[in-house]
C-alpha cells in the first residue's frame, strides 16, 4: 500500500546534484503499474529525463516513454514524459489566450520572450507550472488530452521551490494581472491541496541534510504539502554493525582475513599485500558510514516518511532506474 | 574481462603518462605572472571548494591573494570569517603566514556591486531615483545572470584597485552557482544586450516623441506586454529605461573591459567538473567556448572521485579487479554468509567499480581534449568546513 494514496502531483525538490531527477524518473516508474498512466515533467530545459531514458530529445508535447515496473499482477502501466520550456509555454499562452498568431512571432523577434521569461522569473514560472497544471487538474483536461492517474514533476532546487509553484508574493508585480492572475489561483488550489506532495531528495551529507531541513520549514511556511524525504545514494551496507567500530579503529581480525582470502584461492595477493588493502578499504568505508549515520540521525528528526536508495556503483542506466523504482514501491513510496 | 587493474582510476591515469598531462597546480599559483584564477564549472561540483582550497594555498606559499567567493557553505563561510555580506575582503585568520604571504576573502553581493555600479556611473540625484525604481530592484536581484555579471563586475574592481595600489598579487575567483558553466561567459552579454537591446529601445519610443516608431507591429507587442506584465510594471520600466539610458555605454564599456581581462595573460581559468557524465559534458562544452574566445584555460579539476583509500594503494599484485573481487566475495560468502572478509571484498569490488567508471569517464574528456591538463581531487570523507580541510584539498589539487 502506498504511503501517498491521494496524491496526484508528485513534486520532486532537492539541493542540486542529489538525485531529484533520478528520484522523478524511478518514482515515475514506480507509480507506473497495473494499468495507470504517470506523467513525467521536466522544466528545467535540460533534457535530463531523454539521457536517463536514452531517446531523442523531447518536444514541447507529451511523448510515450516507457513501460512502468510491473505491479504485484504483472500489469503494468505507461510512463509519458513532457518537456516544459519557458518560451514555448509563454508562445502558446499567448496564442490561447490573445489569439496571437503572427504578432506571437513577432514578440519573439523583438526580444519580448526572452525578456518575459528570463527578466521577470514570476512570468516564467507560472507558464511553467500553469503546463503542468493543466495536466495535473482535478476533473481531467480540457480539449480531450490525455488523463493521468499520476504527475511527476522533477522539479527546481530546493532553493527556489517555494517561489516556483508561485507562493512568493513579491513578484514585483509582474504576474499580477490578467489571465495569469486568475490562472495562477486556480493552481494555488491544486498545489496547497491533499492531492500534491513535495519530495524532497537528499544525500546523507552535511549540507543537502542541513538543506532539507530549511526547505521543509519553507514549504510549511507557505502551506504547501511537505511530501517524504528521499535518501539517495546511500552507501551499500557491506560490514555488519558489529564489524564497523573494529573496522574504524583497524582492529579486524587480520589471521581471519588472511585465512578466508586463502580459502577463497587468493593466497598469492593475500601474500602481496592484500589484507592490508582490504583492512584500509574498511576502515575508510567505517569513517563514511559513521559521518552517514549521524546525517541519518538528523533526517529520522525531520519528522518526514523517508525512503533510501543505494548508490550504484556503475552509474544509474535504464536498468538502474527500474532497480531504483522497485526499492521505492517496496519502501511504500508508490 | 580483462585483469584491468583498479588503479587504472581518475587518480592513477593522470601520472601514468599516457593522454593528458597533469595538471601543475603549485606551478600555476607559483607563477608571479598568474594574477587571476577563476574557477568555473556546473552547480554543486566543489567551485567554491577549490577556490578556497586554491587560494589559501597561494598565500601560504607566500602570495598576497584575495579570493571571492559566492554563496559558501555556512560553516566554511564561518571558518574564513566571511559570514557578513558586505563586499569587503577581510583577512582569514589562521593561515600559516612564514612564507610572507596574506589571504583576504569576500563574500559576493550582487545586489550591492550593482547598486554601486550605478552610484559610480549617475549623479546622486540621479542614482537614487534610479535604485529606488520597482524595476531596476527587480532587474538587480532575479535577473537570470545578474549574479555572473557581477562577479566579473567585482573582479574587474579588484584586480584593478590591486594592481594600482599593490595591495593582492593574486586574485581568485569562484564563479556562481548556475545551472551550466556557460552561463558565466553568457550572462554580462545578455545583460547587456537586455539593456540596450530593441526592445527596450522599443518601450523608450513612445516616450521620445516621434510617432514614427509606432508602427502596427510595436503597437501590438506593447499591447500584448502590458497585458502580459501590467501597465504599472510597463510605466516603473520606461522610467527606468529613461533614467538609465545614458548609462547603458558605461556599463557596456566595464563588460567589455571585464571580458578582456579574461583574455589577459595573467589569467587561467580551472574548469571544475565532478566525475558524472553531466558535469563532464558542461565541462567540455565550456573547455571548447574558452577556447573560442580565447580565454586561457589551465586544466580541469576532477573534483569528489572515488578515492583509493591511504593503504590501500597496495602494489600491484595486491588489487583486485571488480570481477575478481565480486567473485571472490561470493565464493567465501558462500562458506559464511555474514563473514567480515566477503564484506570487505564487497567494499573493494564497488571501489574498484566507481574508481574503473570514472577513469573512463576522465578518458572520454581527455580524448576530446588532450590539450586540457587534468588532476584528479578524491572525495575527503566528510563535508570541507575549516582551513585544515581546505589545506587537504589544496593539498590534493596539488598532488594529483
Ligand atoms: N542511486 C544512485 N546511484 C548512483 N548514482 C546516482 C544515484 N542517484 C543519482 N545518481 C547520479 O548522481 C548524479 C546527479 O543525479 P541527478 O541528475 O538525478 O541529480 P539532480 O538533483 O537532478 O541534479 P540537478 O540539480 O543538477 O538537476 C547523476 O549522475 C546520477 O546518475
Ligand atoms: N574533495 C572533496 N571532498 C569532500 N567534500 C567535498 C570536496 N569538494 C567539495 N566538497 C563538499 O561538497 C559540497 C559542495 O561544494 P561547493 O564547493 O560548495 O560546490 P559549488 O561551489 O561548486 O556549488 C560542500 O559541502 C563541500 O564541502
Ligand atoms: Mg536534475
Ligand atoms: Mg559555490
Amino acid at each position: 500500500m502506498s504511503d501517498w494514496p491521494d496524491v496526484r502531483l508528485h513534486v520532486v525538490t532537492g539541493k542540486g546534484g542529489t538525485g531529484k531527477s533520478t528520484v522523478a524518473a524511478a518514482l515515475a516508474l514506480a507509480l507506473a503499474y497495473g494499468g495507470r498512466d504517470v506523467l513525467l515533467c521536466e522544466v528545467e530545459g535540460r533534457q535530463g529525463i531523454a539521457r536517463m531514458f536514452d531517446v531523442e530529445p523531447l518536444p514541447y508535447e507529451e511523448r510515450r516513454l516507457a513501460t512502468g515496473l510491473p505491479g504485484r499482477r504483472g500489469r503494468a502501466g505507461t510512463v509519458h514524459a513532457l518537456h516544459v520550456d519557458p518560451e514555448s509555454a509563454l508562445l502558446e499562452y499567448l496564442a490561447m489566450y490573445y489569439r496571437l498568431g503572427r504578432a506571437g512571432r513577432l514578440l519573439d523577434r523583438f526580444g519580448v520572450v526572452d525578456f518575459a521569461t528570463t527578466l521577470a522569473p514570476g512570468v516564467r514560472d507560472v507558464l511553467l507550472t500553469g503546463k503542468i497544471y493543466e495536466a495535473a487538474k482535478p476533473g481531467g483536461r480540457r480539449g480531450g488530452g490525455r488523463a493521468y492517474d499520476a504527475v511527476v514533476l522533477d522539479a527546481p532546487p530546493t532553493g527556489r521551490i517555494v517561489q516556483f509553484l508561485g507562493v512568493s508574493s513579491e513578484l514585483a508585480g509582474l504576474a499580477k494581472v490578467g489571465p495569469i492572475r486568475s490562472q495562477s489561483d486556480a493552481m494555488m488550489g491544486l498545489f496547497r491541496s491533499e492531492a500534491t506532495a513535495v519530495h524532497l531528495t537528499t544525500v546523507l551529507e552535511e549540507m543537502p541534510v542541513q538543506e532539507t531541513a530549511d526547505g521543509i520549514a519553507e514549504l510549511r511556511e507557505a502551506g504547501l504539502p511537505v511530501g517524504g524525504v528521499v535518501v539517495d545514494q546511500v552507501r551499500p551496507r557491506d560490514l555488519g554493525d558489529e564489524h564497523l567500530a573494529a573496522a574504524a579503529a583497524g582492529t579486524l581480525d587480520r589471521e581471519l582475513v588472511a585465512h578466508d582470502l586463502r580459502a577463497a584461492g587468493l593466497a598469492e595477493e593475500a601474500d602481496a599485500g592484500l589484507v592490508d588493502v582490504l583492512l584500509a578499504d574498511g576502515r575508510d568505508h567505517a569513517v563514511r558510514r559513521r559521518l552517514e549515520d549521524e546525517q541519518r540521525a538528523l533526517v529520522a528528526d525531520l519528522g518526514r516518511p523517508a525512503y533510501e536508495l543505494p548508490r550504484l556503483a556503475g552509474g544509474v542506466d535504464l536498468g538502474g532506474l527500474y532497480e531504483l523504482a522497485g526499492l521505492l514501491r517496496e519502501q511504500g513510496m508508490a | 574481462m580483462s585483469r584491468g587493474r583498479p588503479r587504472v582510476g581518475p587518480l592513477a591515469r593522470t601520472g601514468d603518462g599516457t593522454g593528458a598531462d597533469a595538471l601543475d597546480v603549485d606551478a600555476l599559483i607559483g607563477d608571479p605572472a598568474t594574477r587571476i584564477v577563476v574557477c568555473c564549472g556546473s552547480g554543486g561540483v566543489g567551485k567554491t571548494t577549490t577556490s578556497a582550497a586554491l587560494a589559501l594555498r597561494a598565500a601560504e606559499q607566500g602570495r598576497r591573494v584575495v579570493v571571492l567567493t559566492i554563496d559558501p557553505a555556512r560553516r566554511l563561510a564561518q571558518s574564513m570569517g566571511i559570514e557578513e555580506l558586505d563586499n569587503t575582503p577581510r583577512p582569514v585568520v589562521g593561515i600559516d603566514d612564514a612564507a610572507g604571504g596574506a589571504l583576504d576573502a569576500m563574500m559576493l553581493d550582487m545586489k550591492r556591486t550593482f547598486d554601486e555600479v550605478v552610484e559610480s556611473q549617475a549623479s546622486g540625484d540621479k542614482a537614487a531615483q534610479i535604485l529606488a525604481n520597482p524595476f531596476y530592484v527587480a532587474l538587480s536581484s532575479s535577473f537570470a545572470g545578474t549574479q555572473e555579471y557581477m562577479a566579473m563586475e567585482k573582479l574587474g574592481q579588484v584586480h584593478r584597485a590591486a594592481e594600482a595600489d599593490g595591495t593582492y598579487d593574486l586574485v581568485v575567483v569562484d564563479t556562481p552557482p548556475s545551472r551550466s558553466a556557460l552561463d558565466f561567459l553568457d550572462a554580462p552579454e545578455r545583460l547587456s544586450s537586455f539593456l540596450d537591446g530593441r526592445f527596450i529601445r522599443l518601450l523608450l519610443a513612445p516616450a521620445r516623441g516621434p510617432a514614427r516608431f509606432m508602427t502596427a507591429g510595436v503597437g501590438l507587442v506593447t499591447g500584448a506586454v502590458t497585458k502580459l506584465i501590467g501597465a504599472q510594471v510597463l510605466r516603473d520600466m520606461q522610467t527606468f529605461v529613461a533614467a538609465f539610458d545614458t548609462l547603458f555605454g558605461g556599463f557596456r564599456a566595464r563588460a567589455e573591459r571585464t571580458f578582456a581581462l579574461l583574455q589577459a595573460d595573467g589569467t587561467a581559468f580551472l574548469v571544475v567538473a565532478a566525475p558524472e557524465p553531466d558535469a563532464l559534458r558542461e565541462a567540455a562544452y565550456f573547455t571548447e567556448r574558452l577556447a573560442e574566445d580565447a580565454m586561457p584555460l589551465a586544466g580541469l579539476v576532477v573534483n569528489r572521485c572515488s578515492a583509493v583509500p591511504t593503504g590501500a594503494e597496495g602494489p600491484d599484485g595486491a588489487v583486485l579487479s571488480t570481477d575478481e573481487a565480486t567473485t571472490a566475495a561470493t565464493r567465501v560468502a558462500k562458506r559464511d554468509p555474514v563473514s567480515v572478509t566477503a564484506g570487505l571484498l564487497r567494499l573493494h569490488a564497488d571501489r574498484a567499480r566507481a574508481v574503473e567508471r570514472e577513469g573512463r569517464l576522465v578518458e572520454r574528456f581527455s580524448a576530446a581534449h588532450p590539450d586540457v591538463p587534468v588532476v584528479a581531487v578524491p572525495a575527503l570523507a566528510g563535508d570541507v568546513h575549516d582551513l585544515d580541510g581546505l589545506r587537504e584539498v589544496g593539498r590534493l589539487l596539488a598532488d594529483g
